[in-house]
Formats: C-alpha cells, sequence, structure tokens
C-alpha cells in the first residue's frame, strides 16, 4: 500500500462556522455533570496534561528552577500523584530547564520564532527555533505571522510554519494561532488548517499574551479542524488551549469536550495540553477536597 | 505512515461513562392523590374516579389523578362563566397583567421542583426540564403579562374583546410548557379558561394549579381537570364553550373539527408533523449535524415539529452521515433523572410501541438502520437513536409521523427537488435550512409551505415568535403578536 499523498487544499476554501451553533455545542459541554471517580481520574488527567509555563520578561534562573521543581513534585504528600507534561519557558532558559526536569519524564517546551508577536524576519525565527532545540527543547511552540494572515498571505504562513518545522528536527511543533487576534471562527478554522497541512504536531489557541485566550468555543473549532484533517489524512494533531484556563471545572470541561469531539486516543498528554500557569493549584484544591471532604485555604498548596 | 482513510474511526465508548449525577428528588414533594381545581378550589371528581400517573423510566406509581366526567366539565365550564361574567372580563388589562407576572415569577422561584415533576412523570432528561421546559414557560407568562394593557396596539383600529370561556387540552410532550402557552394568552386577552393536560403527565399541570391559587387569582379564571379522551370529549362538546385550543393527534383534531362545525366555536388547532430538515453543500457541517440531533432527538423525538426528515445534498451525503454516526455515538440514553443523559424514558408503552412498530416498517421496507452503540436501562421504556438511510419518498417511514427519535435521511440535487420533496407531505408546521448564503434561505423561506422555516438552527421557541401549521399540521397561531388573535373577537371602533 503506498503512502497516500496528502495533496494542499485551498485555504480560502476551508470549511465555514457558524459561530451560534458553535457556541451552543461548547455551552451544552458544561452541561455535562462530572462527579466522583470521573471527577477524580479527570483531574488526575488535567495535572498531566499541563504544560507548566512562566514566560515574562522577569524569568531568572531562579524563578525557573523553582517551577521545574514544582512540576515534578506536584504535592509529594499526596500519593501517586503523575507529573506535569512539560514545562515551558523562552529559549534562554530552556538549558536551566532541561537540566533540572532530568529524569523526570517531563518534557521541556520553549516558545520561540519572536514569540509572541512573531514581528521578525524569517531568518531570525528559524535562528530562534535551532537555538531552542539546540539547547534542548524536546517541543517548540511558534506563533504563525498574524498579519500576513490576515492580509491573505495564506501561501507565506504556511511556508513559514513548514521551514520552522524543518528546524525543529526532532522535537514536536505546536503551532500558536493567537485566535484572540483573528477574532472569527471562520479565520481560526482556516489558519487550522493550514498549520495543520504545513506540519504542525500540535495546534494552539493563544500565547497568552492577548485576551481572549482560549474559550470552549475556539477549542472547539479547532478540535473539529483536527477531526476533519483526521479522517482526511490519517494523521493525528495535538490540541492545546492556552491562557485563561485556571480552574478545575473548566478544565473537566475542555476534557469532555475532547472525549466527545475527537474519542478517547487523544485523552492523553501525547495528544491535548493545557498552556497554565495557576490551574495546577486549583486542581490540588480539588483533587484534595475529593480525598478529605473539606477545601483547604490556598496557603496549603505550594506557589511553584 | 498514514493509515488507510477508510478504517478510520473515532472511539466514544468513554465519552459515554461518566459517574452518576443524579438530580436530587427532595425538592419535590407529590401528593398520593390530586383532586380536580375547579373555582379556586381543589374538589373531588363527581365520577369518585382516580387514575394511576407513573414515571415511564421506571414503572413506578407516582400518584393518582381524578378522573373527570361530563358533569365535572359542567362544573367546571360553569366555574370559568361565573368568574369570567363576575370578574375577569371587567377586570382592567393592567390588574389583569399583574396576576400573569405573579404567575410568571412563582413558576420562576419554583423552577427545580417543576422540572424534578416534569422529568418523573415524563421521562424526559432533567437537563430539559431544567434548561428547556421550565424556563420557556415562565418566559410565556412573562411575555404575555406584558400585552394585557397593550392589547388596542396589538389590533391598530380595531377593539379586541375576549371571547369568554377557553377550552384547552394539551399533549404529553411538554405539558407545563404547553399549559403556558396556552394559559397565558387566554388570560392576557381577558377570557377564563377550562385545561385539561395529558393523561400520561398530569402532574405539573397540577403543580401550575397550586401557583395559580396561591397567586391568589380570581375563584373561577382558571380550572385544570384531568382525565383522559372523554374528558376532552366533554369540554369540546360543552355547549358554553366559546374557544377550543387543541394541541395533539390529527386524528383527534379532525375529530373537534367535525364536533365543532356549525357551533359557532372558534378553534386553533396544533397538529402533527413530519419536517423537512436540509442541508446544502455549503452549509456548516458540524453544526448543521448538530442541528439535526437536536431537531430529532430532543426529547426522545415527541417533538410535533421535529426535524424527522433530514435532506442531505449528494455532494456532502457522506461527510454528513460520518459525522452524525460520530455524534450519535456520544448520546447517553438513560435516566431521565441524571444530569448527564441527553435522551430519556418514552413516554409510555403505547407511545413505544408505535415507534417500534415503524422501525419495523422501516427494516420491512428496505431502509438501512444505524442505531447507537449505546446500552439501555434494563428497565422502564427506552429506544437509542436510529437513523434510516436507503429511503424513499414512498417510504411509510418518510410519510408517516413516528414521534419517536427516528430520523429517516434521503439525498437531493438540486434546490428545487428538495423544495418539492420537502412540501410533498400532508403535514407543514415546521422545516430547518442550513448553508450559509443568505440569498438562499431567503429563497427557501418563501417556497416551503411550513409554518416555522429554521435557518441555520433548529427547534428554537421564543415567546414572541408565532407557531403553527399548514394542511394537516393544523391551523391558528400560538407565541407572538399572533398568538393573541384566537383570543379576541375584533370590532370595529363606531364613528
Amino acid at each position: 500500500m503506498p503512502q497516500k499523498m496528502i495533496t494542499i487544499p485551498d485555504f480560502s476554501l476551508s470549511p465555514r462556522i457558524d459561530k451560534t451553533g458553535i457556541e451552543e455545542r461548547a455551552d451544552r459541554i458544561t452541561k455535562r455533570s462530572i462527579k466522583k471517580e470521573t471527577k477524580v481520574n479527570g483531574l488526575k488527567l488535567v495535572l498531566n496534561m499541563i504544560d507548566l509555563t512562566t514566560l515574562e520578561g522577569k524569568d531568572t534562573e531562579g524563578k525557573v528552577k523553582q517551577m521545574c521543581y514544582k512540576a515534578a513534585h506536584l504535592m509529594d504528600t499526596y500519593p501517586e500523584l503523575p507529573t506535569v507534561a512539560a514545562v515551558c519557558v523562552y529559549p534562554s532558559m530552556v538549558a536551566i530547564a532541561k537540566k533540572m526536569v532530568e529524569g523526570t519524564g517531563i518534557n521541556v517546551a520553549s516558545v520561540a520564532t519572536a514569540f509572541p508577536s512573531g514581528q521578525s524576519a524569517l531568518k531570525v525565527k528559524l535562528a530562534d527555533t535551532r537555538y531552542a532545540v539546540s539547547e534542548g527543547a524536546d517541543e517548540v511552540d511558534m506563533v504563525i505571522s498574524r498579519g500576513k494572515f490576515l492580509e491573505g498571505e495564506y501561501n507565506f504562513v504556511f511556508d513559514e510554519i513548514a521551514q520552522v518545522k524543518e528546524a525543529c528536527g526532532n522535537a514536536r511543533l505546536k503551532v500558536i494561532l493567537e485566535t484572540g487576534e483573528l477574532i472569527t471562527f471562520d479565520k481560526v478554522r482556516r489558519a487550522s488548517d493550514i498549520a495543520m497541512y504545513a506540519g504542525a504536531d500540535f495546534i494552539k489557541t493563544s500565547t497568552g499574551k492577548i485576551a481572549p485566550a482560549a474559550t470552549l468555543p475556539v477549542t472547539l473549532v479547532m478540535l473539529e479542524a483536527i477531526r476533519d484533517f483526521y479522517y482526511k489524512t490519517g494523521k493525528m494533531i495535538g490540541m492545546k488551549p492556552a491562557g485563561g484556563i485556571s480552574k478545575s471545572k473548566l478544565a473537566l470541561h475542555y476534557l469532555v469536550m475532547v472525549n466527545e469531539i475527537l474519542g478517547e486516543e487523544w485523552m492523553n498528554n501525547h495528544w491535548f495540553r493545557f498552556g497554565a500557569s495557576s490551574l495546577a493549584n486549583d486542581v490540588l484544591m480539588q483533587l484534595m477536597k475529593e480525598k478529605t471532604g473539606v477545601y483547604q485555604g490556598k496557603d496549603y498548596f505550594a506557589i511553584d | 505512515m498514514a493509515k488507510r482513510n477508510n478504517t478510520l474511526k473515532l472511539k466514544f465508548d468513554n465519552a459515554r461513562k461518566l459517574a452518576p449525577a443524579p438530580e436530587s428528588r427532595s425538592s419535590a414533594t407529590i401528593d398520593a392523590r390530586y383532586n380536580l381545581f375547579i373555582d379556586g378550589k381543589f374538589t373531588p371528581p363527581a365520577s369518585k374516579k382516580y387514575f394511576a400517573t407513573t414515571n415511564p423510566a421506571t414503572d413506578e406509581k407516582l400518584s393518582e389523578v381524578a378522573d373527570a366526567n361530563a358533569a365535572d366539565v359542567d362544573k367546571a365550564v360553569k366555574a370559568a362563566r361565573n368568574a369570567y361574567n363576575k370578574y375577569w372580563k371587567k377586570m382592567p388589562g393592567k390588574e389583569r397583567g399583574k396576576y400573569i407576572y405573579r404567575i410568571a415569577r412563582m413558576v420562576q422561584e419554583r423552577a427545580r421542583e417543576l422540572a424534578v415533576v416534569e422529568t418523573l412523570d415524563g421521562g424526559k432528561p432533567i437537563r430539559e426540564s431544567r434548561d428547556f421546559d421550565v424556563p420557556t414557560a415562565a418566559n410565556h407568562f412573562f411575555y404575555y403579562a406584558g400585552w394585557a394593557d397593550k392589547l388596542p396596539y396589538a389590533f391598530p383600529d380595531r377593539k379586541p374583546t375576549p371571547l369568554g370561556v377557553a377550552a384547552q387540552i394539551i399533549p404529553w410532550n411538554f405539558p407545563l410548557l404547553m399549559a403556558s402557552w396556552k394559559i397565558a394568552p387566554a388570560l392576557a386577552t381577558g377570557n377564563t379558561v377550562v385545561l385539561k393536560p395529558a393523561e400520561t403527565t398530569p402532574l405539573t399541570a397540577l403543580l401550575l394549579a397550586k401557583i395559580i391559587q396561591e397567586a391568589d387569582l380570581p375563584p373561577g379564571v382558571v380550572n385544570i381537570i384531568t382525565g383522559a379522551g372523554a374528558t376532552g370529549a366533554a369540554m369540546v362538546n360543552h355547549p358554553d364553550v366559546n374557544k377550543i385550543a387543541f394541541t395533539g393527534s390529527t386524528d383527534v383534531g379532525k375529530i373537534i373539527q367535525r364536533a365543532i362545525a356549525g357551533t359557532g366555536k372558534k378553534a386553533t388547532l396544533e397538529l402533527g408533523g413530519k419536517a423537512a430538515n436540509i442541508i446544502f453543500d455549503d452549509a456548516p457541517i458540524d453544526q448543521a449535524v448538530e442541528g439535526v440531533v437536536n431537531g430529532i432527538f430532543f426529547n426522545q423525538g415527541h417533538v410535533c415539529c421535529a426535524g424527522s426528515r433530514l435532506y442531505v445534498q449528494e455532494s456532502v451525503m457522506k461527510e454528513v452521515m460520518r459525522k452524525l454516526k460520530d455524534r450519535l455515538e456520544t448520546l447517553i440514553v438513560g435516566d431521565p433523572m441524571d444530569k448527564n443523559t441527553d435522551i430519556g424514558a418514552i413516554n409510555s408503552k403505547q407511545q413505544y410501541d408505535q415507534i417500534n412498530k415503524y422501525i419495523k416498517i422501516g427494516l420491512n421496507e428496505g431502509a438501512e438502520m444505524f442505531q447507537s452503540s449505546c446500552s439501555l436501562p434494563k428497565k422502564g421504556l427506552f429506544i437509542p437513536p436510529t437513523v434510516f438511510t436507503n429511503v424513499a419518498q414512498s417510504s411509510r417511514i418518510t410519510q408517516e409521523e413516528i414521534f419517536g427519535p427516528v430520523l429517516t435521511v434521503q439525498t437531493f440535487r438540486t434546490d428545487d427537488e428538495v423544495i418539492e420533496k420537502a412540501n410533498n407531505s400532508p403535514y407543514g408546521l415546521s422545516s430547518g435550512v442550513w448553508t450559509d448564503k443568505g440569498s438562499k434561505i431567503f429563497n427557501l423561506t418563501t417556497k416551503l409551505r411550513s409554518g416555522v422555516v429554521w435557518a441555520n438552527t433548529f427547534n428554537k421557541f421564543d415567546p414572541t415568535s408565532p407557531f403553527g401549521g399548514y394542511k394537516e399540521s393544523g391551523y391558528g397561531r400560538e407565541g407572538g403578536l399572533h398568538g393573541l388573535a384566537p383570543y379576541v373577537s375584533l370590532e370595529k371602533f363606531e364613528e
């Protein structure tokens, strides 16, 4: 059986999305009531899907080291908790993070390509990517050129992603669409298609620097794009909503959505991630509540 | 290496395996026995007879209700006539409006109790009674409360006057909601009411009677009596009734139509349906598929305007069917009281047999059947979501109203073809159009012979929007400004 050729579609013909319908479906997802063992299992899975993130101008070696320790030791007094999936840092912090998480199974993800705006020359973006990978990044989170996309220069956006993918080597590539700057669901769908056909391993909603960041409706649009791409090509693509997800209940709604749109093969951290910095502690708080029956104050959970 | 396309299949078994999340029954108290609500009081029936009402999900008996005979109907109509002459027709619209607002607020305040009882008595999922039936019922009272003192604006240059006593007979699929659709406009226009809920689902109407009692409406303005077909016939044939409002089957609608011929009684009949839901190739397919699910599997398909005939443009048939099957695999069928249940219990044994009869007919006609692989509860009346392909206009399952979770799917090639097929039905209650193109929507809305045409959505109900049918789906409109007209006679102002 010869390998199926993936033909590149005309992205201006990407399926149209009905906003009202998307919002209603997303709202119906939130009506699922997640209780008891389903809740506990879901919460542990959420922890295991987190890309624990620090992306600040004021990031230092000390800050990154402490966050990396927390990534592997979410709550040592709670038996058999998973670790997070990855830590996500700027390229300059990759080597430090890599050393800190060695042997834990936690990946190091690095943003690149002139994150968060992407307003730089391609050669700079490629150099940025190569630098992150050479420092040891297992995963690269790139941003698309939203300006070019909005100008209708879809080939430019496509080629850029394809070249960054090449520069990644073995590192998995997450492509950030920055949906808060694309505004309409039609455009989110089109950008998702471009990213997947250009070689993305993951598509990701947001940098966390623009509001609105991830929402359930926008994630639904992207999950449906992943499903269509899977049926067309047989290739699985991962999904990462990022920014604005800080509560357990909301995170569980995301899991219900993945489970109902893509099914159980996506229900692990190889195919689904949360980009979040404060979600982990809310999940821990809920897990302790399920275990002990009472809520504990936030000072009983270490911030990093 | 990419897998071959035709072997690709997403797995959804786990999406249905959620820990139980039952709604508590504690918010609702159901009396062991209910009497007739006549003249502001709960009174035992002259018939001295009662019948049981059960939970279709468990066969458990919930309560027993009075079986009103002709003498009881006469008592209720007399109470309504007396209240009409003594209080209601003389009361200024502004004052009537206050009472209706009060009912609306009390329905909201007791929303949880009403939702729980609706689900226990009828079998519909608690998610629907909580999020749709009860809030929409309250909205109808709020909306028509607002019209009570503004009737001259509804009918410019005319003097709207009430008709008198309205006999209202409602079905079992949306018991509380249908009661509010009927009672609210009648009260707003100054009529008094005798209402009979369906014999399998009387409880929420009786709770509404308690609310009306507590709201301190003048006695006899609203009377709620229970019983089966004979009670309904006595209401229709009572000589002192001025107006019949009926929602139910086309067969009974025809009987009513014959019974009132020549009597001068006015009527609105909201009867059966076999709605066409049309997906064009330029539609947002995922949202259209969701609309198909909402169209036919909402309330177990016990919806007169259910989108039971799906028409898909041939070029997108494969994609639509794959997405529809994937979506059906994620639907949870089971205990209606569980907050995660999507499809609850079939309302009665009679309806259960009726649906299964049609499934058998479909199979005998050579149609290809798909049912979701979900498991069903061992006890109670449940049918999995069912889709038939390989059917034609000439198949009985595409012609006759099944009133259950059964969808037929046909393909079409051109706009003209689908318009012709959609209209090729004795019914004409509702239809749906899915396309990204606005001009196509307007082309179809002008040509589809149905009272409601939904565009890029389905089964949306709003108090401000009129609802009603063509042909065997009945006549008259409920809801909106149009819903006032069947309850008034319009006289010209004298110059």
